[in-house]
């Protein structure tokens, strides 16, 4: 080898070492770099790759069906077909609503709505365009979906209320979610849900919803859906079988629609479960699941009988004559009055200045409790309460239920009121006036009851005084609602059966209020008490000319009512009607009790 | 005259070949196979199927060039340059559009890339030049402006296309070859300061691709759904990947379309989420051992040609690896350089198994005494 050669072999092996050693230094850097991010850094890039790919979605639950108490389904969930839309998707949306009213019914309010949706959702979850669509109407949009970007059809379940207007106000029914009612339970981003508005739909909203599923799913880079990776099938709503008997339910709702507007409540007087809570007029609820029309609505508003509101809970009225019994045991339990007290009735009698009518204008004679009652003599409660106050009939009241909620499972139940010395003092800044207690005594005046008071005040007194509280629910998902034990009002049971026999008589004797309607059938058999309350005073001019109550404008007649409980003995049943401006509780009310006391010894729901 | 030396048999070349860079050789290629065909899917189409058949024929071809005599290839080296300046020029006049910048000519059957064979002209040539000077020369800047100019005018034309990963690696692989032929230090320390000097003029002189390419390795998250989502997700699917990998065909970010460019420049993070970092690194080791043996084999060498050839195709080899990998990992702006054997690419790897058949050249012919003049 030549100096030369050498020279450069020595120049060439020196460098050779040193840029290898270089070479060695950048692969070190890069393994260290590599190191760095998939072993110190994998969490974090593992949770950005997850996120990148996995997308949540959330699966529909079936809401639960509301049953009656033999299983009879009064809310289910039937098939529908629906179109949705996914903002992101559609390019201009002016465009679709135009296109889609080639094919659909596309009203400007569906339009708003839609548009608030979008607003409120992101852009890449669907949003309900129409819904309750027929086969006909989906496959004329399935055809022409290439021209409808983001349009998607879809098959769904849409609420229906098999038994329409004899459930409305019970079951209710359910509507799109508004915003206020938002929560951030996820289920309700599902598009098209639903939630209870009224009713058993509304008061068990959380039982009948069930959980939403989620489905975990791949997506690529342009979000489209590869596969999908774990799933949680969603939790179906608890059914809820209420205490009802739709047949019965049906049947009474047929019945009172005989009425311009009334309301009626059938209970069990000993577990307090209702079989039938009716209020005339009503409405089809799928009216509201499906879509109501404006016109629809406004009409439904416009209806002075309220056919949205349940007059059995909602509804105030003062009890009249129905009150009767109330009057009558706390003068016995007071101590102050004797069972054997009697009064004789001249048709008026006078307080201080004022004079108070017996509704019979030539009187009764000489009355006791059993013939005051059946008869319904004014005069005998007058003086009896003029004897007591008012607070101990308050109070008496208040035992039977009035006054206060009920705690029925059901939205929008009234109070009603009870009104003593204090009360008035409280709210009117005036003392009690003894001729309040008069008029009190015979269920006028300030007081107010709810239908369902009503019948709980009956049952209450037929099952041996105990403090049974209503109920409509029969069992929930696969539990049965337990039956608690009421407790006992404390009353003597020789003053219950006093008061009872003067409601028997009402019904049963000839000289009864509601002999008319007694039921003939043996074992049949009802008791009851009428009650005619008045809406506005009777003037004496009225009195004197003789001007009969049904000639008065519907508004100002007064309401009919009734109580009324069956069989006779060991009574099992208790029903309270009011027939709002019915002119008169023998005549309007007590044939409607009548018939559905028949109608529910024939059915024996409690059987 | 060099060719009065003995002229070697087939058979007495063949223990002179060097077995070991051979099988690496064929594991690396094995390993894009695989790769590619994951990056389908799991599927040999569109590429792994086309990539197997290139690699068998360059394969081929690499042992041929080996066998050939090492001072037929010396005679070679300027017109290989020649020869491969010409089509990058060619490039130029008459290109195609692909991907933003103008790099190949189509001939039909491969889209030839001038860009990857004008790096391995650049070595050849160089190593020609400074077999042919004494050490005295060498020490002489005022010599080194011709082969400076082997080296700026190719750099120049790669750049104009532009493609300035290349023109990088090509500068970077010419200086290497600069300083293994025994060029003073203080040259090179001048060079580097008066580049560093250029740096703001250079910047002009970028296309705002390239611009944004910098600018956003600078600050990747500073728009992740734009420039910034290659380096993002390339980060994403290698640190998601952690020490043993998703496994075979299981890189969601790959399969999912995350990933972009996975069959090509990126093929890199493909092998390293579904591989992790034990896959990561054994691939490492084959380059390494790889680069090992083309200075070993240069080392062994006993003619200044030789070893410049040998050394200088390890080192473009290496620079080829090097910033590939840099990039897929955020160290250094995406300049789109390709992983040597496994990226899709016809080109990349022909240039690639060209030169290791070179080095192979080199090995056998490692006693041959060549005359610095022919």
């Amino acid at each position: 080898m030549s100096k030369n050669d050498l020279e450069r072999y020595n120049a060439f092996s020196r460098r050779a070492f040193i840029l290898g050693g270089l070479h060695l230094g950048v692969f070190g850097a890069l393994a260290a770099r590599l190191g760095y991010l998939q072993v110190s850094k994998q969490d974090y890039f593992s949770t950005l790759a997850d996120e990148n790919r996995i997308s949540m979605k959330y699966l529909p639950a079936a809401r639960g069906q509301i049953l009656d108490r033999f299983g009879v389904p009064l809310a289910l969930n039937e098939q529908d077909f629906r179109i949705f839309l996914i903002p992101e998707q559609a390019r201009d949306l002016e465009a679709i609503f135009h296109r889609i009213r080639d094919f659909i019914p596309f009203s400007l309010q569906d339009q708003e709505r839609v548009m608030r949706d979008i607003r409120s959702k992101r852009a890449f979850m669907p949003v309900l365009l129409k819904d309750s669509l027929n086969w006909e109407q989906v496959s004329r949009i399935s055809v022409n979906l290439p021209e409808l970007p983001g349009v998607s059809v879809d098959e769904g379940r849409i609420r229906t209320y098999p038994l329409a207007e004899s459930t409305a106000h019970i079951v209710g029914y359910v509507g799109l979610v508004a915003p206020s009612e938002l929560t951030d339970d996820p289920i309700m981003m599902l598009p098209g849900f639903r939630i209870g508005k009224t009713g058993i739909e509304r008061s068990f909203e959380s039982k009948l919803r069930g959980k939403a599923g989620t489905s975990r799913v791949e997506i690529n880079a342009v979000g489209r859906e590869i596969r999908e990776i774990s799933s949680q099938p969603g939790q179906d709503g608890a059914r809820i079988g209420l205490t009802l008997d739709a047949e019965l339910q049906i049947y009474c709702q047929t019945r009172l629609a005989q009425e311009k507007s009334a309301s009626a409540v059938i209970m069990d007087t000993v577990n307090g479960q209702i079989y039938a809570m009716c209020s005339s007029p009503s409405f089809d609820p799928n009216l509201f699941t499906r879509g109501i029309s404006a016109e629809q609505w406004e009409e439904l508003l416009a209806n002075p009988a309220v056919p949205l509101t349940n007059k059995t809970v909602s509804g105030q009225y003062p009890p009249g004559s129905t009150f009767k019994m109330i009057t009558a045991l706390a003068a016995f339990e007071s101590g102050l009055v004797q069972t054997g007290h009697s009064v004789y009735c001249p048709g008026h009698i006078e307080v201080g200045r004022d004079r108070f009518h017996c509704w019979r204008r030539g009187g009764h004679g000489n009355v006791s409790i059993v013939r005051a009652l059946s008869e319904s003599c004014d005069v005998y409660f007058y003086d009896i309460a003029r004897q007591i106050g008012i607070d101990r009939i308050a109070e008496m009241a208040r035992k039977f239920g009035m006054g206060s909620r009920l705690g029925i499972e059901l939205p929008g139940e009234t109070p009603g009121l009870v009104p003593d010395r204090q009360w008035k003092l409280g709210h009117m800044g005036q003392n009690w006036q003894l001729g309040e207690t008069i008029v009190a005594s015979i269920g006028q005046g300030y007081i107010q009851t709810t239908p369902l008071q009503l019948a709980v005040m009956t049952a209450r007194l037929v099952n041996g005084g105990y403090a049974v509280r209503p109920t409509l629910i029969h069992s929930i998902g696969a539990k049965p609602n337990p039956e608690p034990a009421f407790a006992s009002l404390n009353i003597e049971k020789r003053y219950l059966d006093l008061v009872l026999r003067g409601m028997n008589e009402a019904v049963n004797h000839t000289r009864g209020t509601a002999y008319e309607s007694r039921i003939e059938e043996k074992g049949f058999d009802m008791g009851g008490k009428t009650g005619t309350a008045q809406v506005r005073r009777i003037t004496a001019r009225q009195r004197e000319e003789g001007v009969r109550n049904e000639d008065l404008p519907w508004r100002h007649r007064h309401h009919a009512l009734f109580t009324a409980y069956a069989p006779l003995d060991r009574s099992r049943y208790a029903c309270a009607v009011v027939v709002e401006h019915g002119v008169s509780g023998s005549r309007a009310a007590a044939p409607i009790a009548r018939d559905l006391i028949k109608k529910t010894m024939e059915r024996n729901p409690a059987s | 005259m060099y060719f009065e030396q003995h002229s070697m048999t087939f058979f007495e070349k063949l223990p002179r070949l060097s077995y070991g860079l051979i099988l690496l050789v064929l594991i690396t290629g094995l390993i894009g196979v695989m790769a590619l065909y994951s990056a389908a899917g799991g599927d040999f189409e569109p590429w792994a199927f086309r990539h197997g058949l290139r690699f068998a024929i360059g394969f081929a071809g690499m042992l041929v060039v080996a066998m050939i005599d090492i001072r037929w290839w010396l005679w070679l080296s300027y017109p290989i340059y020649l020869l491969s300046v010409l089509l990058l020029a060619a490039v130029e006049v008459k290109g195609h559009i692909g991907m933003g910048a103008q790099r190949w000519i189509d001939l039909g059957f491969m889209r030839l890339q001038p860009s990857e064979f004008v790096k391995i002209g650049v070595v050849m040539a160089l190593a020609r030049f400074f077999h042919g000077a004494s050490p005295a020369e060498v020490k002489n800047p005022l010599f080194l402006l011709r082969p400076a100019v082997l080296v700026l005018l190719p750099a120049a034309l790669v750049m104009m296309q532009p493609d300035l990963g290349t023109a990088v690696a090509l500068v970077l692989a010419a200086g290497s070859i600069f300083f293994l032929a025994g060029v003073s230090y203080w040259v090179f320390a001048a060079v580097i300061a008066a580049a560093v000097a250029a740096m703001p003029v250079l910047w002009h002189f970028l296309r705002d691709y390239q611009k944004n390419r910098i600018l956003v390795f600078l600050n990747p998250e500073s728009d992740p759904l734009g420039a910034g989502y290659h380096i993002m997700q390339s980060k994403i699917a290698l640190g998601s990947g952690g020490i043993g990998g998703k496994g075979f065909l299981q890189g969601t970010q790959s399969h999912l379309n995350f990933l972009p460019e996975k069959q090509t420049d990126f093929i890199f993070t493909l092998l390293a989420e579904e591989w992790g970092l034990t896959g990561a690194a054994i691939l490492f080791l084959i380059f390494l051992l790889m680069i090992f043996y083309g200075f070993l084999i240069a080392h062994t060498s006993n003619n200044q040609y030789g070893r410049l050839v040998a050394s200088g195709i390890a080192v473009n080899f290496a620079l080829y690896v090097f910033i590939n990998i840099a990039m897929v990992t955020g160290l250094i702006p995406v300049v789109g350089v390709p992983l040597p054997m496994i990226s899709n690419g016809g080109s990349a790897m022909l240039a690639v198994l060209f030169g290791f058949g070179l080095i192979l050249s080199v090995g056998v012919y490692r006693d041959v005494k060549l005359a610095r003049k022919l």
